[in-house]
């Protein structure tokens, strides 16, 4: 199409700011010289930030949703590109339903995910913490690594893999020395974006992690209290930064040596 | 016996695919499957005490579930809040995808990175911004005030149904995009053209090719966002005070401070049961439009 269509860009442009704008007040409000969050601005501060910097139980929350993070997102991607792996490389019977199966958790309300493993937890006589968060997460990461890896490894040459094992190649030697290096991007971007979503998840963590915080449970313990809600501005202007910085790295990886443009995480529902 | 394996596994496709698959689906059944077996089993039990349960089968939590008229209340409250919010969601997302997908030239992927990015940021925090935008004493309420537009903050922009969809629109609003998109590129462009040259005004163009051919990302959108949301927690608990308060926020309740975890597992049943139903009859009403229409 030829033709240029200008309401149709101005309503794209407004929509952004929809999608944008609220998210720009964290920060903004993170530098406001006041407790309240409003309009006109008091002055510019950075107090809130040293404030921040000061509070030990959000080093013990950060050092918890980091320790969870890189578990859950190490293991989920090792899953998810086994599986991954199965279905772009095999027409198998049961596709369908595995795909499926192994969607569900990316589609299920996440409160009846965590209510469950709350359940099966509490009656194994387990103590709540970061444990089962860190398997929950596993489960909620899996199915948006697989999406990931799929659009990555879609298109793969797999002739070189077993071109590998008829030159005397073993399985690991071929997936060390041929598969790694091809799918690389991919698991990056894999790991970065589950690392994040683990980082940001708040529901299983609400039911599961008991009295071990992670940063989002931080957050919402602090969000009751008018006067602490400055520091968790601040807290949220930084994760906000990391969290665009993480899955602008991630994006840019997945698409590193693909020349055409490659569809997003192409929803097969 | 070894050696027996090996060619089966070098043979079939399907033992190869399954063997790789094993610990997805390994993690599916252990922590998902039998979980929510688990749950549906509890809902049969019986909470007698703060730490006792019995666990003789009964339907009495079912019963006591549609005898509470505020479980209802809350269950149709938020199927109708996802509704409208899925509805507002695709219609307010569908033009956006529309005008990448056929006007954009260049840097398609950036435009559609910069869409999505903000998906990315914390759930919790995207929340928490517009109770910062809404709250008595928020963006909203103060410019209004200080451009002598109102004399008084308006309390009804908080803990309203209305605050929870908008918020709740903003959040989601990422599933319908990339669906739409996706739906929407792929269609081929030469169908438009001939329906063009064959005397159709735009309207019609739209209505009988374009649209009918992006069906499967509105079905798409429809289920990624309509399901969880029946079930959100954050966002009415935040924003919906009393006035938004949806199912979730009760089933966190019965497995919290009200501690009935057979009532709470009930309601996250039905809940379940009710959104997977819609569904199924939502999907399977516009499969029929859609062979109907092509």
């Amino acid at each position: 199409m030829n033709e240029k269509n200008n309401s149709l860009l101005v309503y794209t442009l407004i929509y952004f700011g929809f999608l944008y704008i609220p998210v720009l007040f964290l920060p903004i409000f993170s530098f406001n010289d006041a407790n309240y969050m409003s309009f006109p601005l008091a002055g510019f501060t950075t107090d809130h930030y040293e404030e921040m910097w000061s509070k030990r139980n959000l080093h013990k929350a950060l050092w918890a949703s980091v320790k969870v993070g890189v578990v859950a997102s190490v293991v989920s991607t090792a899953i998810a590109l086994l599986a991954a792996k199965a279905f772009v490389r095999y027409k198998f019977r049961g596709q369908n339903v595995s795909y499926g199966a192994i969607m569900m958790p990316f589609l299920i309300p996440e409160i009846i995910l965590a209510v469950s493993i709350l359940i099966i937890w509490i009656n194994l006589g387990f103590p709540l913490g970061l444990v089962p968060v860190t398997i929950g997460h596993i489960l909620f990461c899996t199915p948006f690594a697989m999406l990931i890896l799929i659009a990555r490894i879609e298109g793969f040459d797999f002739s070189l893999e077993e071109a590998s094992r008829d030159l005397g190649e073993n399985a690991w030697g071929t997936f060390y020395r041929v598969s790694l290096p091809l799918y690389l991007p991919g698991i990056i971007a894999a790991l970065l974006l589950s690392f994040i979503i683990s980082f940001d998840e708040f529901i299983l963590a609400f039911f599961l992690s008991g009295s071990d915080a992670t940063l989002p449970m931080y957050m919402w313990n602090q969000m009751r209290f008018v006067k602490k809600l400055p520091h968790v501005l601040a807290l949220g202007a930084v994760i906000i930064v990391f969290t665009t910085f993480i899955v602008l790295l991630a994006f840019w990886l997945r698409n590193v040596g693909q020349g055409k443009e490659k569809q997003d995480i192409a929803i097969k529902l | 016996m070894f050696q027996a394996w090996r060619n089966l596994y070098s043979k079939s496709d399907n033992v190869k695919a399954y063997s790789l698959l094993s610990p997805a689906l390994f993690l599916i059944i252990l922590v998902m499957l039998i979980p929510m077996a688990l749950m549906l089993s509890f809902s049969s039990f019986t909470q007698v005490s703060m730490m006792e349960i019995d666990f003789t089968p009964t339907v009495q939590r079912y019963i006591d579930f549609f005898e509470k008229s505020l479980l209802v209340s809350l269950l149709i409250k938020s199927v109708k809040i996802s509704f409208i919010v899925t509805l507002i969601t695709l219609l307010t997302a569908y033009p956006v995808c529309y005008y990448i997908a056929f006007y954009v030239k260049k840097n398609k992927m950036l435009w559609l990175v910069l869409l999505t990015l903000p998906f990315w940021t914390s759930y919790l925090l995207r929340v928490f911004s517009w109770k910062i935008i809404l709250g008595t004493k928020g963006v909203f309420n103060s410019t209004l005030l200080g451009a002598g537009i109102i004399s008084e903050p308006l309390t009804f922009l908080m803990y309203s149904e209305e605050a929870v969809i908008i918020t709740l629109t903003h959040a989601w609003a990422a599933f319908a995009l990339l669906p739409l998109y996706v739906s929407l590129e792929k269609i081929d462009f030469s169908y438009i053209e001939a329906a063009r040259d064959l005397g159709l005004s735009k309207f019609e163009v739209f209505w009988k090719v374009t649209f009918p051919l992006s069906l499967p990302g509105v079905i798409g959108a429809i289920l990624i966002i309509f399901i969880p949301t029946v079930g959100d927690y954050v966002t009415p608990a935040l924003i919906g005070g009393t006035e938004g308060r949806m199912l979730s926020n009760m089933i966190q309740a019965y497995f919290g401070k009200i501690n009935n975890i057979p009532l709470g597992a009930a309601s996250a049943t039905i809940m379940l049961t009710t959104v997977i139903l819609i569904t199924a009859i939502v999907s399977y009403t516009t499969k029929r439009l859609t062979q109907r229409l092509s």
